[in-house]
């Protein structure tokens, strides 16, 4: 390191850095004059100054020869030179955590803050806690309580800012300064009153009571340090968005108020403060957004950039409200700051008119390669919504965007990009050729596995279906003969897709697949030889079950399961249906962005393997032995609360489905601090023929610490349709009065119970969702042998999208094909929805809606059992 | 993800560097634990340098960390924090430390002025930031608590007050021991 900076300093001919050729060992040879005497203040102080800059330069220093500098060191204090005290000050804080027994300059440094040197007093106080532990805190307790109040403002500051680092590993002395930091809070000083006030929230954040106090306290008062200023907005913004209160409330106005400081730190608070408050109404943004507005004329670059990041986040949310800035943005474009500019870009390219898209655009990739990657991903996002509000403007968008895939970008960028290809082309039928074409050139010369994955799987489910499939086979090829094992192994899957879906493709298909059996990799060869068999059969139920639609269970559920089953040897074949399938994912559709690809492609990253929320709470079930004999997990709901917000008791349900029975896991948190709940069941009345067979009760619920009951029912057997039910449910408790400071309960209690709301049981706590890539394939496969068809009028419903919404939330099924989104100013829609009803029974339904006076729908139902069939047509009726 | 409003904390600063006109470190303190190891730090200066010693722009947003910074002459200052803290916050203190460094050094901010007071460079940084945690923004503050004497009495020029004074220690410790 060092002699990298000698070499420069030669060529430059400077040559004027005195701590060039600083070796560490003849530095700490040199440390040796320190115990000479008369101690020379100005040598010693220059070797202390070469010491420290080598710890900074990061160079390593051993325990010995540090703890030996140390201790040389230690002597120095017997100098009274100011700066060299000082410099002590700081060894002692960069050596702490390396050289040993640091705690041997205690009673110096206590002696120095407690002396008559004010210039020596903070320092030492912020070097004697770096060294201290909890065990030697106490000893210096009242020392600290002393200079917290004391009227010196830098020592004061010291022992505030020493005690907030301190919380972390002594909580329980430093909350016995409160007194003291509350008396420091009404100091004159400006960075006093915020070390004063940051130390008391740090100290009272688990208590929402005194928080608010506090909060009450300093905006009636009002402060002089604007840093303070912003720390109490933070926690009034905190406090607003836990307890949910309205924007009515008097922390919300204290906020607004604040937008009228005359310091600018504290303005720009406030307002990204009520920016970034969920559910504000315009009306209530308005003034925010107009500070903002004056910001972006500032000179003060930093002020216009946290202006324009700031009315960027609005955009998302309230494009509207940030219609007044067009202008001011408009300016900004040609900020020589390139952050700015691209803030106002994409900030005017989400409020801005579709007329003015073209010439952002243009104007955009001027620059787009000075920016850094975290700009450009903000650039692709703002691109990707924009698409979806213009969605004529396509064709300009895809060649911007292929542009960009061209540069060079590290993964999160290209990432972006390809995200938003693949949402346009699902958006737009009539881009998808070219976003595949573009999508195509890039996998030709992509380093990112993930990505070319991605890529391959997305080729094999839309291009079969193009009009000219073959083109796409030599890419895809391409791919086996260059690339990594994963992406050959992808690429033969989506070969495989084409073979399935095109007749005339299947021979040259086949061809491949023959040369790709003879991979290196294991696992390319047995995809080949595997979908070589597949296709050789020509039967389009195994295509749609093995090519297309692939497995539908929960990866780790599969792998528990296999390996039980490799535990117990049993003649019987392992039975697939005994795994719990994989939960769909919600699909979000705000974002926009791919939803089936993203299932199957994110399955590949390493942060997305983490098992799934059911995964979780069938290993949570399996852990109580009367669940055991239930069999896996077929399906967990939503969390249903039963209580209303702000009450004694938040219990909430979550329905867990198995073959034969159903299992309510009620989550109950206690939330009065001078009780304790013992023995807490949720009794459940039945409207129907369900029978409760077990209850498992929570033993302790204490103070806000959750605890978890479980209700077991039995489903009826004899009637396979009755599948809704309404059950009353009551909590039944013992309560014990218990010390709210200690915890410690009463010895005796008495019995109590509480009203819970009904709990519903619907026909969608019996389907999981099942994603579909190929609904029409597996249309084909389940065949008509149980058909129903029915035809329903929805008098209530005014419009197709609220249909469709209706109609998958109350099925509980998995919308396939993309069809759970209605093209604008159509009369019909088909719904397709994919499922698995309880007892492993596939399930498709298909409506057929129509708009005329309401919405009339025709459903038809195909599943491989009778009775399912007709539980769902009797459930929509 | 959906809340970013970070949560109320005095923690602020996440590093202060101080980098020559070859992105070379003269002086790099880190606060917290996101760069534990030299070299992510390293790594984390020279991207930094790269995006920045060419435009003169005041701020910018690298690898989620909002960084404001100042160049003068073969300097470049730099303070980092979370992309979602108060950029005016990390501005007050860049230009808290730029102040008071232009104070010790009689305006004379650059390579060479600042290596002969690396002293006072370090104990500056130390009055302005803790751990994180803004301990002063008043350049003036600052100035006065590092309190470098003025113009060093070189060696040889000891007076015979100062020899006596350091006689009279000699002494006393002497006896002391």
């Amino acid at each position: 390191m060092i002699k990298k900076f000698d070499k420069k300093d030669e060529e430059s001919g400077s040559g004027s850095n005195p701590f060039q050729h600083l070796e560490k060992s003849a530095v700490l040879q040199e440390a040796r004059i320190f115990n000479e005497t008369p101690i020379n203040p100005r040598r010693c102080l220059h070797i202390l100054t070469k010491i420290i800059y080598l710890l900074n330069q990061g160079e390593h220093f051993g325990t010995t020869e540090a703890t030996e500098a140390f201790f040389a060191m230690t002597r120095l204090f017997q100098s009274n030179d100011q700066t060299l005290r000082r410099m002590c000050y700081l060894t002692i804080k960069e050596m702490a955590n390396i050289s040993e027994d640091v705690i041997i300059v205690t009673s110096s440094l206590t002696k120095d803050m407690t002396g008559k040197e004010d210039v020596y007093r903070g320092p030492a106080i912020r070097a004697l806690c770096r060294i201290t532990d909890s065990t030697m805190l106490q000893a210096i307790e009242r020392y600290m309580k002393q200079a917290i109040v004391d009227k010196v403002p830098s020592v004061s500051s010291s022992a505030l800012v020493s005690s907030l680092h301190m919380v972390k590993r002594s909580y329980d002395v430093v909350k016995r300064w409160v007194n003291e930091a509350q008396e420091a809070a009404s100091s004159d000083n400006i960075m006093v009153q915020y070390h004063a006030l940051g130390l008391l929230y740090h100290l009272r954040k688990n208590d929402r009571l005194a928080v608010t106090k506090m909060l009450n306290k300093f905006t009636k008062s009002g402060l002089k340090s604007p840093f303070a200023y912003c720390m109490l907005i933070r926690i009034a913004s905190k406090l607003l968005d836990e307890t949910e209160g309205g924007h009515d409330s008097p922390l919300f106005d204290f906020i607004e108020s604040c937008l009228r400081n005359k310091n600018e730190m504290v303005v720009y608070e406030a307002a990204s403060a009520i920016v970034h408050m969920p559910n504000c109404t315009a009306r209530e943004l308005a003034p925010a957004v107009s500070v903002l507005q004056l910001f972006c004329s500032s000179p003060k670059a930093a002020l216009r950039y946290a202006a324009v990041r700031t009315l960027n986040k609005v955009a998302m949310k309230h494009p509207s409200a940030v219609t007044a800035c067009n202008l001011d943005l408009e300016n900004l474009i040609t900020d020589s700051n390139r952050s700015i500019a691209t803030l106002a870009i994409t900030t005017l390219l989400k409020t801005g008119s579709e007329s003015s898209v073209d010439r952002l655009m243009k104007q955009i990739s001027s620059f787009v390669s000075e920016i850094s990657d975290e700009f450009k991903v903000v650039v692709v996002q703002a691109i990707s919504s924009l698409c979806q509000k213009y969605p004529r403007k396509h064709s300009v968008m895809m060649n911007f965007l292929s542009n960009m895939l061209r540069d060079d970008g590290g993964f999160e960028y290209k990432r972006a990009i390809v995200d938003c290809i693949i949402s346009i082309i699902e958006e737009n039928p009539e881009s998808k050729e070219t976003g595949l074409a573009h999508l195509c050139e890039f996998i030709e010369d992509c380093e990112h596995t993930v990505l070319a994955t991605k890529i391959l799987h997305l080729l094999g489910k839309e291009g079969p279906r193009t009009p000219q499939p073959s083109k796409y086979i030599r890419f895809i090829f391409n791919r086996v003969v260059l690339e990594s094992e994963a992406v050959r192994a992808a690429a033969v899957s989506a070969l495989a897709k084409f073979g399935a879906q095109n007749d005339d493709l299947l021979p040259s298909v086949l061809v491949l697949m023959q040369r790709c059996m003879m991979d290196s990799d294991d696992e390319v060869r047995d995809r080949a030889t595997f979908y070589m068999n597949v296709l050789q059969q020509k039967q389009k139920a195994l295509n749609a079950a093995y090519i297309f639609n692939g497995l539908s269970v929960s990866i780790p559920g599969l792998e528990k399961s296999l390996h039980q089953y490799t535990l117990e040897p049993s003649e019987k074949p392992f039975d697939m249906k005994s795994v719990p399938l994989a939960t769909a994912p919600i699909t979000e559709h705000k974002t926009g962005t791919t939803t089936c690809c993203r299932l199957i492609c994110t399955g590949k990253l390493p942060e997305k393997l983490a098992p799934s929320r059911q995964d979780i709470y069938q290993e949570q079930l399996a852990a109580i032995p009367e669940f055991q004999a239930l069999g896996p997990l077929f399906k967990s709901s939503e969390q249903v609360q039963l209580t209303e917000a702000e009450t004694e008791y938040v219990v909430r349900c979550i329905k867990h489905t198995f073959a034969r029975h159903m299992v309510f896991q009620f989550d109950c948190t206690n939330t009065l601090n001078d009780q304790l709940l013992q023995k807490v069941v949720v009794q459940m009345e039945p409207s129907e023929s369900y029978e409760v067979t077990n209850y498992i009760p929570a033993t302790s619920l204490p103070y806000s610490q959750p605890g978890s009951c479980y209700t077991l029912v039995q489903l009826p057997d004899d009637d396979p349709t009755a599948v809704s039910c309404t059950f009353s449910c009551t909590m039944k408790y013992l309560v014990k009065d218990c010390d709210p400071n200690t915890g410690e309960p009463d010895d005796d209690g008495y019995d109590d119970e509480y009203v819970l709301e009904d709990l519903e049981v619907t026909v969608a706590d019996h389907i999981q969702k099942v994603l579909k890539a190929n609904f029409g394939a597996a249309w084909e496969e389940v065949g008509d042998e149980f058909e129903k068809e029915e035809t329903f009028a929805l008098a209530s419903v005014q419009t197709l999208d609220e249909a469709v919404g209706n109609i998958i939330s109350f099925l509980g099924m998995q919308p396939c094909e993309r069809s759970d989104k209605v093209p604008e100013n159509k009369n019909s829609h088909v719904l397709f929805l994919a499922g698995v009803f309880r007892g492993c029974h596939d399930v498709l339904v298909r409506a057929r809606l129509a708009l005329a006076d309401g919405v009339t729908m025709q459903v038809t139902v195909r599943s491989s059992e009778e009775t399912v069939v007709d539980v769902i047509l009797a459930s929509v009726g | 993800m959906h809340s970013p409003i970070l949560g109320p904390s005095l923690y602020t600063v996440k590093a202060v560097l101080i980098l020559d006109n070859d992105g070379d470190r003269l002086y790099a303190k880190y606060y917290g634990d996101g760069y534990p190891s030299v070299k992510e730090q390293k790594a984390l200066e020279k991207n930094i340098f790269n995006k920045t010693h060419r435009t003169d722009s005041e701020i910018a947003l690298l690898e989620g960390l909002t960084v404001v910074y100042k160049s003068n002459i073969d300097l470049f200052f730099y303070v980092i924090g979370s992309s979602h803290e108060n950029e005016l916050m990390l501005m007050a203190v860049l230009n808290c430390l730029f102040d008071s460094l232009s104070q010790m050094l009689r305006k004379n901010v650059e390579r060479r002025a600042l290596l002969e007071n690396m002293e006072g460079l370090f104990l500056a940084v130390d009055e302005i930031v803790d751990g994180g945690v803004i301990l002063e923004s008043d350049p003036q503050q600052v100035v006065h608590r590092v309190a470098l004497r003025g113009d060093d009495v070189p060696l040889t020029e000891q007076t015979v007050t100062q020899v006596l004074q350091s006689a009279k220690e000699q002494i006393k410790w002497s006896l002391l021991r």
